[in-house]
C-alpha cells in the first residue's frame, strides 16, 4: 500500500474566486482546526534499551533514509571544551569496533548511499540515504557506532579530525567575510557561562585542548540509546523494518539517564552596542534580541514578523532600504529558534555613500529600521501583508514533504518534531500555529519581543574605511 | 597508523541493478547480530524513471510533462536555449541581467505589484541565466497553478524592463562584483576561468559580467536580447507535479499559447574555441592575512556532448567527486589540511573548466599543492578493481535518488532539453556507467587530467606562502593583481 501525505485544499488562505491583485477579505481566516491539512502516518515504538524509533513508509522512489538524533549539542558543552559536540560528530564516521577506519564511507558509497551529520546547539543528527535494498547495511553501521565507537578511538584519530574541524572553522569563520562578527554576536547576547554564548564550531584553543579521554566521557554520557531517537522513512515495510531494528540494536547497551544541564538565565537589560572592523567592502548592521524558545508562544509570531519585515520586495525593510532608498545591498530578518531560547535578527548590508563615513551610514540605517519597528509596534500590519506571509509559510510545508532523506527531509522532520513535542506527526499542529496568527498578534509580538531599549547592536565597518 | 582505504569486501560489490541469486539478509531477531562482516545486500529494486508526456502548444512551444502525485505542488520551468554564451563582446552579463529583470515588472504589474501577486499565491518564481540557457521557473501549490502560470507567462513574455528598476539592479550587481574582493573562494572562482580562457572568451568572465560591462548595459540591450532569444522556437516548457497532462496543456495553452514567434530568426552564434594548452603556470593572488589558501588547479575540460561522458563520471568520482575520493581522502582524512577537497568537470555546450580544488590552511599551502599533484599524476595509472566498482556503484545505485522531488525531475529534464540528450538517456545511465572499464578510466584520465599543462591558482597570504610555493618549482610563477581578474 502506498501512503500519501494528505492535504486539504482549504489550507491556503485564498478563496477560489479572489484574484491575486485583490486585497484578502478579512474573513479569509484559517481553515477549521478539525480538518487535518497535513498528515504523515508513522509508527512509534521504544526498544528495551531506550531507543525511540519512528517509521514512515513512502514508496515513491526506492530510497530509504536512516535518521538518528542524539539529544546533545553545543548547548551541553562546558567552557574550555567548546566545539566538542561537533568534533565528536566527526569521529562518528571514522569507524567502530566492527567497521575498520574508512570503511563506513567506503561501504556506503559502494552501495550507492550518501551520508552526513550536523551539530546544532540542541542536537546532533546523522543521516544515511540509501537504495532501499541496502537497509541492513545502514542499520549495521548505525548500530555499531552507537554500541562500539570507543573501541577504535585513539589520540591519533582525534588529532586527525581536530585538524579537519579547525579547517572547517577557518572556512566558516576566520576566512569568511563577517565571520568573526557572527561569533561575537553570541557573546554579546548571552552570559559567559551560557552554552549559547559560544559558537557550535567552538573556539580554536578549545579544539586544541580536546583529548581522547573527553571523547570517552562524552560518548558514555550522551551517546546511549536512551538519549537518541531513530527515524526511518522511505521504501520500507513497517513490520519487517521493525524486526531489523530490533535485531541490529539488540546488543546496544542502555546508558544512564542524562541529567538536565544547568545554565544561567539569559536576559538583556539594556542596549549593548559593539563596533568591529573587518576586511570587507560594505558596513553591516545587526540588531539582535532574545525571543521565545522553539514552539513556545511567540515563536511562530516571530517567524511572521521576520516575513513582514524582510520577506520579499514588499516587506517593510526591504522596500524602504533596498528598494526605495537604495542605501542597502540586502536586508534579512529571521527567528533562530532553540530549545533554551531563540534570537531574532535583523541584518542590513549597507552601501557606502559618498560624503558619509561608514558609521554615519549605519546610524542612518539604524534610525530607519527603528522607525519601521515603531510603526509595527503602533499599528497592526494590513491583512494582505499578513496573508502573504502566512501563504508563503504554508507553501513551504508542501515543499518540505517532497523529500524523505537528507537534512530537512521527512525522516529528519519526524525526528525533530518528536524530540521537540513528543509527536512525530506534528506537521498540522505546526502549521496551525501560523494560521492562528492575526494582524494584532504581530503588533503585540513586536512590542513585546523587539523593544528598542533592550537589544544587541553589532556594527561592522570596513577596515581603513569603506572605499 | 593505517589511514588507507579499507579493503572492500567482495560481498559488498553489486555488479548491476538486478543480481540473480542475491538473498535478503533478514537475521532472526532473537539472535545476537552477526557483526563479523557487513551484511549482504539484497537485490536493488527495479527502477523505472517516470514517463515523459510530450506535447506541443499551438504556437509550436514544446511541453514535457511528468506526473508526480505525491504532494499537491507543481514545478514548471521555461527553458530558453540561450544563455551567457550569447552575450555580445563588451556586453558580458547581458543574459544574466535580462533574466534578472524579467520579474521587475511585467504585463500590467510593476515590480512590487508582481511580487505581491506571486507571494500572495504562496508561489515562487525564479529567473536566471547560465552559460547555455536562461530560465523562468515556477514552484507553486497546484491549486494555484492557473493563476501562477498567468504571472509566469507575464514574466517570461511581457517583462517591462523599466529604467528605474534597471538602475537599481545595476547598482546591486556592481556592489556584488565589489564584494568578490572580500571572499577568498569567490576570488578563486573568478580568477581561475579568467586565467584559463582570458577576457576575450566568454567562459573567462563570470555570468554577471564585469564592472565595465555591467555599467554599459542599457535597457535597449536587454529588450534586444529578449526579442532575439525569448520566443517559442527557442524555448521549451517542463512541467512536473500533481497535474493531469490534458488539463495542464489546456492551462499552458491559455498562458503561453499566444506567445508569438520571433520577428526575425536569431543569428547563429559562433562556437566558442578551446584554449591552446600551455606549460604549467602558477598564479598567485594576494589576500593578506588569509587563514586559508584557496587552491584551484585545472584547465579547459570537455563539452557535455563528449563521447567520454560516462567514463569521465567514473573518473571524477574516483579522483574528487565523492567523500572517499582520492583527493578528499588525502587532503582531508590523511593530512587534515582542509575541510574538504574535490574535483569536477563543468560540462557545457562547449568545453567548460575541469578543476581540482580545496581551501587549505595557510601554513600547509605548499604541502597541499604537493599532495594535489601526487593525486593528479597518479590518476593516470590503472585504477584497482575495487575502487572502480565502488565508484560505479556509487553513481549507478544512487541515480534513482536524483529523481525524488518535482524540482529534481524538472532539473534532469531541463538538462536533457538544453543539451539535446537522446530519448531515454536517463534510463540507460545505469547500464552505461556499469559498462565503464578500468581501461576507459585510464584513457580519459590520461586525456583530460594533464597536470603538466594545468593552471594553478592560489589565493592566499603571499607573505606567508609565496616562498614555499616557488620552491616547489611547479612552473612559471606569476603574481596576479586583483584588478586583472576583475576587469
Amino acid at each position: 500500500m502506498r501512503f500519501r501525505v494528505m492535504f486539504a485544499a482549504a489550507a491556503l488562505l485564498l478563496s477560489a474566486s479572489s484574484a491575486p491583485a485583490q486585497p484578502a477579505p478579512q474573513s479569509s481566516g484559517p481553515a477549521p482546526a478539525t480538518q487535518p491539512a497535513l498528515r504523515v502516518p508513522y509508527t512509534h515504538f521504544t526498544l528495551p534499551n531506550g531507543l525511540d524509533v519512528i517509521l514512515h513508509e513512502d514508496r515513491s522512489v526506492p530510497v530509504v533514509s536512516i535518521n538518528m538524533w542524539y539529544h546533545v549539542g553545543s548547548g551541553s558543552e562546558k567552557p574550555g571544551r567548546t566545539g566538542f559536540a561537533h568534533l565528536f560528530e566527526h569521529l562518528m564516521f571514522e569507524g567502530s569496533k566492527h567497521v575498520p577506519e574508512g570503511a563506513f564511507d567506503t561501504w556506503l558509497e559502494a552501495a550507492g548511499a550518501n551520508n552526513n551529520g550536523s551539530t546544532t546547539r540542541d542536537r546532533t543528527n546523522y543521516y544515511i540515504d540509501m537504495p532501499s535494498n541496502a537497509l541492513d547495511l545502514g542499520l549495521f553501521l548505525e548500530s555499531d557506532r552507537m554500541g562500539y565507537l570507543l573501541d577504535i578511538v585513539t589520540p591519533a584519530l582525534v588529532d586527525g579530525q581536530r585538524d579537519v574541524v579547525k579547517n572547517e572553522r577557518r572556512s566558516g569563520v576566520e576566512n569568511r567575510p563577517y565571520g568573526m562578527a557572527d561569533v561575537k554576536l553570541d557573546e554579546l547576547l548571552y552570559p559567559k557561562s551560557h552554552p549559547y554564548s559560544w559558537p557550535v564550531i567552538g573556539h580554536m584553543e578549545d579544539l586544541t585542548a580536546a583529548t581522547d579521554e573527553d571523547v570517552r566521557e562524552f560518548f558514555r554520557k550522551y551517546y546511549a540509546p536512551g538519549n537518541a531517537s531513530l527515524s526511518i522513512a522511505g521504501d520500507i515495510d513497517i513490520a519487517e523494518t521493525r524486526k531489523k531494528i530490533e535485531h541490529w540494536f539488540s546488543d546496544v547497551k542502555p546508558g544512564a539517564a542524562v541529567e538536565p544541564n544547568e545554565y544561567p538565565a539569559a536576559v538583556l537589560t539594556a542596549v549593548t552596542t559593539e563596533r568591529m572592523t573587518d576586511k570587507v567592502q560594505l558596513p553591516r548592521l545587526t540588531l539582535a534580541w532574545l525571543t521565545p524558545p522553539l514552539f513556545a508562544p511567540g515563536d511562530a509570531e516571530m517567524d511572521l514578523v521576520a516575513s513582514v519585515l524582510a520577506g520579499g520586495k514588499n516587506s517593510r525593510l526591504f522596500k524602504r532600504l533596498v528598494y526605495d532608498m537604495q542605501v542597502a545591498q540586502s536586508v534579512s530578518a529571521y527567528q533562530a529558534s532553540g530549545s533554551l531560547g531563540s534570537e531574532f535578527y535583523i541584518v542590513v548590508m549597507a552601501r557606502p555613500q559618498e560624503g558619509k563615513t561608514a558609521d554615519e551610514v549605519i546610524a542612518d540605517i539604524t534610525r530607519i529600521v527603528d522607525e519601521e519597528l515603531e510603526t509595527l509596534r503602533q499599528t497592526a500590519p494590513e491583512a494582505r501583508e499578513l496573508a502573504r506571509a502566512i501563504n508563503k509559510s504554508e507553501a513551504s510545508f508542501f515543499a518540505r514533504m517532497e523529500r524523505v532523506g537528507g537534512f530537512g527531509g521527512k525522516a529528519d522532520q519526524l525526528n525533530g518534531y518528536f524530540v521537540a513535542t513528543g509527536n512525530p506527526d506534528y506537521f498540522n499542529e505546526d502549521l496551525a500555529r501560523y494560521r492562528a496568527i492575526g494582524p494584532d498578534d504581530i503588533r503585540a509580538a513586536v512590542r513585546k519581543y523587539l523593544p528598542a531599549d533592550t537589544r544587541v547592536e553589532l556594527i561592522v565597518v570596513p577596515e581603513g574605511g569603506a572605499q | 597508523m593505517n589511514r588507507g582505504i579499507a579493503r572492500l569486501r567482495d560481498c559488498m560489490i553489486v555488479g548491476g541493478l538486478a543480481i540473480a541469486g542475491s538473498t535478503i539478509a533478514v537475521p532472526a531477531h532473537a539472535q545476537q547480530p552477526d557483526r563479523s562482516a557487513p551484511p549482504k545486500l539484497a537485490a536493488p529494486r527495479d527502477v523505472s524513471l517516470p514517463p515523459i508526456v510530450k506535447r506541443t502548444l499551438s504556437n509550436g512551444l514544446p511541453v514535457w510533462i511528468v506526473e508526480q502525485h505525491e504532494v499537491p505542488v507543481a514545478s514548471v520551468s521555461l527553458v530558453v536555449k540561450s544563455g551567457a554564451t550569447a552575450d555580445p563582446a563588451g556586453k558580458y552579463g547581458l543574459a544574466s541581467l535580462t533574466a534578472a529583470m524579467l520579474d521587475e515588472g511585467a504585463g500590467a504589474l510593476d515590480a512590487l505589484g508582481l511580487a505581491d501577486a506571486i507571494d500572495y499565491l504562496g508561489a515562487s518564481i525564479g529567473t536566471g541565466a547560465g552559460f547555455d540557457a536562461s530560465s523562468v521557473s515556477l514552484y507553486t501549490p497546484v491549486s494555484r497553478l492557473a493563476d501562477a502560470l498567468a504571472l509566469m507567462a507575464d514574466v517570461a513574455i511581457r517583462p517591462s524592463f523599466d529604467g528605474n528598476e534597471l538602475e537599481r539592479l545595476r547598482k546591486e550587481r556592481l556592489t556584488s562584483l565589489q564584494q568578490i574582493r572580500d571572499n577568498p573562494p569567490a576570488i578563486g572562482a573568478t580568477a581561475f576561468p579568467r586565467l584559463i580562457y582570458g577576457d576575450a572568451h566568454r567562459y573567462g568572465t563570470g555570468l554577471a559580467g564585469t564592472t565595465a560591462s555591467v555599467t554599459s548595459l542599457a535597457a535597449a540591450d536587454l529588450r534586444a536580447f529578449h526579442a532575439e532569444h525569448y520566443h517559442p522556437a527557442n524555448a521549451h516548457l517542463v512541467v512536473v507535479g500533481d497535474v493531469q497532462p490534458d488539463a495542464a496543456v489546456a492551462m499552458l495553452e491559455q498562458s503561453f499559447g499566444s506567445w508569438k514567434p520571433a520577428a526575425a530568426a536569431a543569428a547563429d552564434s559562433k562556437p566558442l574555441t578551446t584554449p591552446e594548452p600551455r606549460a604549467r603556470t602558477v598564479y598567485l593572488i594576494d589576500k593578506p592575512g588569509a587563514a586559508q589558501s584557496v587552491i584551484r588547479i585545472g584547465w579547459s575540460g570537455v563539452p557535455r556532448s563528449t563521447p567520454d561522458y560516462y567514463a569521465i563520471q567514473v573518473l571524477n568520482t574516483i579522483l574528487g567527486g565523492s567523500f572517499t575520493s582520492r583527493l578528499n581522502t588525502n587532503l582531508r582524512e590523511t593530512h587534515g589540511y582542509a575541510y574538504g577537497a574535490g574535483s569536477g568537470f563543468d560540462m557545457r555546450l562547449y568545453a567548460g573548466p575541469f578543476v581540482a580544488t580545496a581551501n587549505v590552511q595557510t601554513d600547509k599551502t605548499s604541502e597541499s599543492l604537493t599532495e594535489f599533484f601526487k593525486e593528479l599524476n597518479a590518476i593516470g595509472s590503472p585504477v584497482g578493481a575495487e575502487e572502480l566498482e565502488k565508484a560505479k556503484n556509487y553513481l549507478a545505485l544512487g541515480f534513482p535518488g536524483d529523481f525524488e522531488t518535482t524540482r529534481d525531475i524538472a532539473s534532469k529534464l531541463t538538462e536533457q532539453v538544453i543539451y539535446g540528450l537522446p530519448e531515454g538517456v536517463f534510463n540507460e545511465y545505469v547500464t552505461k556507467i556499469q559498462a565503464v572499464t578500468a581501461a576507459d578510466v585510464e584513457r580519459v584520465a590520461k586525456k583530460y587530467v594533464t597536470p603538466d599543462r594545468f593552471a594553478v591558482v592560489v589565493v592566499g597570504d603571499l607573505k606567508t606562502i609565496e616562498a614555499g610555493v616557488r620552491r616547489l618549482n611547479l612552473g612559471t610563477v606569476r603574481v596576479v593583481a586583483m584588478e586583472e581578474i576583475l576587469k
